[in-house]
């Protein structure tokens, strides 16, 4: 058996999930090639060389990779992943946009969101929002699995030292022109691998509350700052701020909830933190179900509290 | 230009899904059925096309059982022009579904394909950039904003880090997600009305379709639940557990 990674960068830097998936895919049993397909991006590479386990990566540099546009990496991973028993992407929006074109050029059947590995063909995913968990298992070839980061501890990214091999490209489609990105810059602790995680939700009324409340005790933290669908809804906080379902998946030591419900779409993407507290003012709330440890309280007297007490 | 919206038929998004004893799968005995919210947005954003001059014709497709007509009187009462069902009681995964759509795009080629960025009842997230896949066409996934152009369009789409926006050729298939829009509510008049808009029935066989499964669901589970734990009385209180019991900061 032999699998393939596709590696997720920004064509100076691994993103980490791909580490996380490297280790589902150690959990195959196989040897384990990496593609590194971008622009530029030789560095990216030359640190996956380092991961220990990996037999080889494969590096397209070229052009046509820049932007990881879905029909053009699709179409060079259809060709370069022929031949492989298992292909692995991070189930990221990188990954859930090009996986499944990759699976229907190749025929294939696509096991999403995988947090568990039974066997070489069997796996574990969450389906209706964490409500249930199904067990798959398919014969199809190859088998094309997208991981979810946070249920495997990321590869060492040390003590390898994989063959570099450059492969040509497969060309441009022609079809997708990439204009442009508005990316959210920021000097916290990324959202998905932060070991803390304060998000707040409708309760905090509007964006400037997000500065003059969440984000100095954020800064007290060093936590990460996320946000419930409602709160990216009204415009309070960017999309890529949502934590949820349909939005990033966290598992962090401590996620704090501000001012969140606690409805099930945002519990599918913070329930299995190791320690959650939940500040509401309203005792009811859903969300003190889950909560380790909930504070009934106004957030508006509650976060400046906990500000000065963390000084 | 033709719009072609795929609606899936799922247990609406505010049902407590329960786990069936035997393991076999999710509860769906007298449990409410609703169209999958990002189908409704895909829908949606077809309704403004057309109100907009882009879009002249707006057709509905599902793939399943005959209930799933329910859903496409949905769609046609929220506005669109008619339906087809691709009927099976079979079950009926992500790539087989894909195969279907994209028999039925060869028979209606239309300019532009919108679909759910996922069914909420599977999460697979996988059908539409399969379409786009097995008709060659440009994909764009988790659309916030779509601009429909000359022979092209230009869509904003939510990534990790932020926004993206690409231009895509048309034909082309876009899968939509939460902020494109706020679904309508059809209004009674037009779920009168759309009682009487087409609605044909197709079978997979006829399409030439295989959708023999191709992975096999062995068991479904209830996650392990996590207990509730204790209300603090204040800050300090909060401050002191998570330092010296849960010793996380
Ligand atoms: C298809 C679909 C996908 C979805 N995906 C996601 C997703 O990925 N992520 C997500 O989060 N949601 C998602 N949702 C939405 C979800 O169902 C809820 O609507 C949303 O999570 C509610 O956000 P909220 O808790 O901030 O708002 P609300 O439910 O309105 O809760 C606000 C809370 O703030 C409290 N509050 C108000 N003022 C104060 C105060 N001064 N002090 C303390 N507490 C206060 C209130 O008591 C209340 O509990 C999805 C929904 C659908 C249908
Ligand atoms: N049975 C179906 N009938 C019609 N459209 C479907 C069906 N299954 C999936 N889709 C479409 O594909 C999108 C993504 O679904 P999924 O890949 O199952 O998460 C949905 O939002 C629909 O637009």
């Amino acid at each position: 058996m032999s699998a393939l990674v596709i590696a997720e960068h920004n064509n100076t830097a691994l993103n980490s999930a791909t580490l996380n998936t490297i280790a589902a895919a150690f959990k195959i049993g196989s040897s384990i090639d990496v593609l590194v397909a971008g622009h530029n991006c030789r560095s990216v590479a030359e640190q996956l060389g380092k991961t220990a386990g990996i037999a080889k990566v494969i590096l397209v540099d070229h052009e046509a990779y820049a932007h990881h546009l879905a029909e053009n990496l699709a179409t060079l991973a259809a060709r370069i992943g022929k031949g492989y028993s298992h292909i692995l992407a991070p189930a990221s929006f990188f990954g859930k946009n090009v996986m499944p074109r990759i699976a229907a050029l190749l025929d294939a059947v696509q096991i999403s969101d995988v947090t568990a590995i039974e066997s070489a063909d069997t796996f574990v995913r969450p389906i209706y929002a964490g409500n249930a968990l199904a067990t798959v298992q398919t014969t199809s070839s190859p088998v094309m699995l997208t991981v979810r980061p946070t249920a495997f501890d990321p590869a060492s990214a040390e003590g390898g030292s994989a063959v570099i091999e450059s492969a040509e490209g497969s060309g441009e489609t022609g079809l997708t022109r990439f204009v442009g990105q508005e990316l959210t810059k920021s000097e916290r602790p990324d959202l998905q691998t932060a070991r803390i995680v304060i998000s707040g939700g409708r309760g905090l009324a509007n964006g400037e509350n997000f500065h003059k409340y969440i984000e100095p005790v954020a800064d007290k933290l060093g936590a990460a700052i996320g946000a419930s669908r409602a709160a990216v809804d009204a415009g309070f906080v960017p999309n890529d701020y949502q934590v949820g379902q349909t939005g990033k998946i966290v598992a962090p030591q401590l996620y704090i909830a501000v001012g969140i419900s606690g409805a099930i779409q945002h519990l599918a993407g913070m329930k299995d933190s190791k320690v959650i507290v939940a500040i509401n003012k309203d005792a009811e709330a859903p969300i003190f179900q889950i909560a380790d440890y909930g504070l009934v309280a106004d957030l508006f007297e509650a976060l400046p509290a906990m500000e000065k007490a963390l000084a | 230009m033709k719009v072609l919206v795929a609606v899936k038929r799922v247990i609406d998004a505010y049902v407590t899904v329960r786990v069936k004893a035997d393991q076999s799968g999710v509860e769906t005995a007298n449990v409410k059925m609703s169209m999958n919210p990002f189908c409704e947005i895909a829908v949606e954003e077809a309704i403004r096309m057309k109100e907009a001059g882009k879009a002249t014709e707006i057709v509905a497709v599902s793939a399943g059982p005959a209930t799933c007509q329910e859903t496409l009187r949905t769609a046609l009462a929220m506005g669109a022009d008619r339906a087809i069902l691709i009927q099976t009681d079979a079950e009926l995964q992500p790539l087989a579904v894909a195969k279907l759509l994209a028999a039925v795009i060869d028979k209606e080629n239309p300019g532009l394909v919108l679909m759910g960025k996922q069914g909420i009842d599977g999460e697979h997230n996988q059908t539409g950039q399969m379409v786009a896949a097995l008709k060659n066409w440009a994909q764009a996934t988790f659309a916030s904003k779509i601009e429909v152009g000359a022979g092209e369009a230009t869509v904003t789409r939510e990534i990790d880090g932020g926004l993206e926006t690409l231009t895509i050729k048309l034909p082309a298939v876009v899968t939509t997600d939460l902020r494109l829009n706020e679904p309508r509510y059809a209004s009674l008049p037009n779920i009168m009305q759309a009682k009487r808009k087409p609605l044909e029935t197709l079978a997979p066989e006829a399409l030439g379709v295989d959708i023999t499964p191709r992975f096999k669901i062995l068991k479904v589970t209830e996650p392990l639940k996590r207990q509730a734990g204790k209300k603090v009385a204040n800050v300090d209180e909060l401050i002191d557990k998570l330092k010296n019991e849960a010793k996380v900061i």
